[in-house]
């Protein structure tokens, strides 16, 4: 495949790669060298490195193992309200991670929804704390992306395959082992590794609802050489460690997501004949029913605490809203212009390391790359002053990788698809990527830029390093708020900021979809 | 003539700004949010002055020693604002402060003679409950009660790391076992003190560990009076937050004039209301209404700073050895 003519050069995007793998891997040396020795990494450490990897690993599993009957209940059924439902269902991803446990907390907590009812009848209280309550809190952030996931690879096969297969009289058994479980080979891997990198990292939830330091993660060990010991030596050797994990995931999902795709179609809507007996509606139904549960129910406490305070918010919070928004729309220019170039790079065969670099933005500590890009910026500049586009930079390499997931799989598909066509009526290069590529990829390029939208909206990410005085971005405010024990303005500051990234997600998302098919 | 007037009058402005001598101040980041004292200092320290005030935000006590650290000698801060006893060797060790020239008689509950860190405000630490509820009043009741607390992460809060030492300084040796006992109270840990507060407040946990002015927040900007802290019959370990100037400044004297100020009346009388602590020196009206509801221990504890620095490694792996079996 190498050596064959492509329809796209992959320069521009090996070039992004490469970029982006320099700014992280400086940003980690730059932390090493400034390193006095200190002591190596410890027991401590290493059961850091145990409970994440568990926990981690539960959280992966788990979210994909939900998220293929969902994805299948969503991709076989029409109903009144799914689009707005699979939109609404990306929320608990885009949340801020402290407005989610609080939301998570007022279902599921020791006064919760859950336990008031439970008391009411006469049972037993449960607890959330406790393992148990991080993966709960990681499925809840994460089946909603593996979901998309998943489904985007449903909406892969083209619709005459099922056609065919209704032709056929193929039994719903039949059409899983020849249509959707090849497809579910290919997709799998990747959200897999995808779910697993992301909760790799997790700090805040883990802590909060594993109930002690018997959940320490990696995150948390760095936080603590970083703080509590002064050791950016051993902040530097772990922060190499969780990318050299999450680097790990990613090749292995890379290996096993290995396969052809399906063919060309003619982009007609999906129309499938099976799945109708009674049982299989039931479970679907149900399926739905409950996934939407337990996303949305978090959802409506995190909006009824935040309602009668959102119209009565400070000027301040506003200024801050309007930040945030300038920031998303920058990181969002920035992910699409490394995105792209680099999913298309991927499609011509030059998967691996573009591949990889791309995951790196998953994996490394908000809080060593902060400190890094700091020692790097600091001689030659007043930090404070690139607030914007440091904050902006790095929330688009953390939505990177989501950004490829959701990317690369179509790219491929259409340079597979049509790139020997462009080849023949000598349309290849520029001609092509806007002719062609760009509009068939449509969809694909408005989810990952709403995503990325949101994300950023949301991400308090690197910003505590540079916030000047003047530069404060809404999550910021909203921790601001509730340091200053205003719990309820950073209730209303929190669905403020849920409803721009939501918002900004759905505008982005929608203007993608070009039919009626999500 | 118009433009030449305005060109005048901007040249002249440009020349006045470099004239204006600048103060930067380090300090952790709620000092310097809208609602927290930072914005009023700034207008009350600029108002005589004649100089502007840059604070700058980090995080908190913990990062901004780390910041400090990072940057080292050409560090841009002038004073560095926010570090509390616990912290005061660690900064001392960087070589990077230098001694101050300020005059002050505190009322602090402890004896103060530092030549080099001014205190500014300090407060009890406390379990925060609702007013309603009966509270423990030693660790060993709270232990031997069903109660369930929110405490925060030693390793990443200062509060956190506060509570370690009040214990300590306390049962000295028999720490470990009083945390076994608190082990099943222990509801959750928390990153920071605000995820910690808020998930009191949203009724998950009978306590938090706070300040015994944590009360006087919503007694005075609430007028909620449903708030308590717990009073421990064997004291309450205190929280001195502490400023001092770098070695490195180029502003030394403004720095002392910052240092002065904050111990003056001007300052003093902001701090109880905007950073919920107890002002270092007591400005002349005395402490706003509401404060004399809060609870007064009887004992206030407090670990010099050496002693603070050689016991937190110990208790640390004490804390995460009776807690994470």
């Amino acid at each position: 495949m190498a050596g064959r003519a492509q329809p796209v050069k992959p320069t521009l995007g090996v070039s992004a790669a490469a970029l982006v793998a320099a700014l992280i891997l400086a940003a980690l040396a730059a932390v090493a060298l400034r390193a006095e020795p200190g002591r190596g990494l410890g027991p401590s450490d290493w059961a850091a490195l145990k409970f994440t990897l568990t926990q981690a690993c539960l959280s992966a599993l788990i979210s994909v193992a939900l998220a293929i009957p969902l994805a299948r209940a969503l991709a076989r059924r029409r109903f009144y309200g799914r689009s707005a439902l699979i939109a609404l269902l990306g929320a608990p991803f885009i949340l801020p991670v402290i407005v989610a446990i609080l939301g998570l907390l007022q279902v599921f907590g020791r006064s919760g929804w859950i336990n008031t009812a439970l008391e009411a009848l006469g049972l037993p209280a449960v607890s959330i704390y406790g393992l148990h309550g991080v993966v709960l809190a990681h499925v809840f952030f994460n089946l909603p992306l593996a979901t998309r996931l998943i489904l985007q690879g449903w909406q892969a096969i083209p619709a005459e395959r099922f056609r065919l297969a209704a032709q056929l009289n193929l039994s719903s058994t039949a059409m899983f082992r020849l249509i959707e479980w090849p497809m579910l080979a290919r997709a799998m891997p990747s959200a897999l590794a995808t779910v697993f990198a992301i909760c790799l990292t997790s700090f805040a939830v883990a802590l909060s609802l594993g109930g002690g330091p018997k959940a320490t993660t990696i995150e948390l060990a760095i936080y603590q050489a970083f703080r509590f010991d002064f050791d950016l030596g051993r902040a530097a050797m772990l922060s190499a460690l969780q990318i050299a994990l999450t680097a790990t995931a990613g090749l292995m999902a890379l290996r096993l997501a290995r396969g052809e795709g399906f063919g060309a179609g003619l982009d007609r809507p999906v129309q499938r004949w099976d799945g109708d007996t009674v049982a299989a509606r039931g479970l679907d139904t149900l399926c739905i029913v409950l996934s939407a549960l337990f996303l949305l129910l978090p959802l409506g406490a995190i909006i009824g605490a935040g309602l009668a305070n959102l119209l009565s918010l400070p000027e301040v919070i506003f200024r801050a809203a309007l930040t945030s928004i300038l920031v998303a729309i920058v990181s969002t220019v920035i992910l699409l212009l490394l995105a792209l170039p680099m999913a298309m790079a991927i499609a011509t065969g030059r998967g691996t390391l573009v591949e990889l670099s791309g995951i790196l933005g998953l994996a490394a500590s908000p809080l060593v790359i902060g400190t890094g890009l700091f020692i790097i910026l600091r001689p030659v500049t007043n930090p404070a002053d690139w607030a914007l586009p440091v904050t902006a930079l790095v929330n688009a390499i953390s939505a990177l990788p989501f950004a490829l997931r959701i990317l690369v799989p179509n790219t491929r598909d259409e340079v597979a698809r049509y790139g020997r066509l462009a080849l023949s009526l000598d349309m290849a290069g520029a001609p092509f990527v806007w002719r062609v590529l760009l509009p068939r990829l449509r969809p694909q390029i408005g989810f990952a830029a709403g995503l990325a939208a949101a994300l950023s909206m949301g991400d308090l990410g690197v910003i505590a390093f540079f916030a000047g005085p003047d530069f404060a971005t809404l999550p910021l405010q909203t921790y601001r708020l509730m340091g200053a024990y205003k719990m309820d303005a950073a209730a209303g500051a929190a669905l403020l900021l849920l409803i721009l990234s939501f918002g900004a997600f759905w505008a982005l998302d929608r203007g993608g979809r070009w039919h009626a098919e999500v | 003539m118009k433009h030449l007037f305005f060109a005048a009058g901007v040249l002249s402005a440009t020349v006045a700004a470099a004239e204006t001598p600048e103060l930067t101040v380090y300090t952790y980041d709620s000092f310097v949010s809208d609602w927290g004292p930072g914005p009023q200092i700034k207008e009350a320290f600029e108002a005589n002055c004649g100089c502007t005030l840059n604070l700058v935000g980090v995080e908190d006590g913990a990062a901004l020693l780390a910041r400090l650290k990072l940057e080292g000698e050409n560090s841009d801060a002038d004073v560095v604002l926010g570090l509390d006893t616990n912290l005061i060797v660690a900064a001392k060790d960087t070589g990077l402060l230098a001694e101050h020239a300020v005059m002050a008689e505190y009322d602090l509950p402890v004896e103060w003679n530092d030549s080099t860190f001014v205190p500014y405000d300090w407060g009890y630490f406390a379990f925060v409950l609702n007013a309603d509820a009966d509270a423990p009043d030693s660790f060993e009741a709270l232990a031997a009660s069903d109660m369930k607390i929110v405490i925060q992460d030693p390793r990443s809060s200062t509060p956190g790391l506060g509570l370690l030492l009040w214990i300590k300084s306390v049962y000295g040796d028999r720490a470990p076992e009083i945390w076994e006992g608190l082990a099943d109270n222990v509801l959750t840990v928390t990153k920071g003190w605000s995820e910690a507060y808020g998930l009191f407040l949203e009724g998950e946990a009978d306590m938090v560990l706070s300040y015994t002015t944590s009360p006087a927040y919503h007694l005075i900007a609430e007028e909620d009076a449903s708030k308590k802290a717990a009073a421990f019959d064997e004291g309450h370990y205190m929280q001195v937050e502490v400023a001092a100037k770098l070695a490195g400044s180029d502003q030394s004297d403004l720095a002392d004039q910052f240092l002065t100020f904050m111990v003056s009346d001007a300052a003093q009388a902001i701090l109880p209301t905007t950073n919920w602590m107890y002002p270092a020196v007591l400005p002349e009206a005395g402490l706003p209404e509401g404060f004399e509801t809060l609870i007064t221990p009887e004992k206030s504890l407090l670990l010099s700073a050496e002693d603070a620095a050689a016991t937190r490694d110990e208790a640390l792996a004490e804390w995460l050895g009776a807690l994470s079996q």
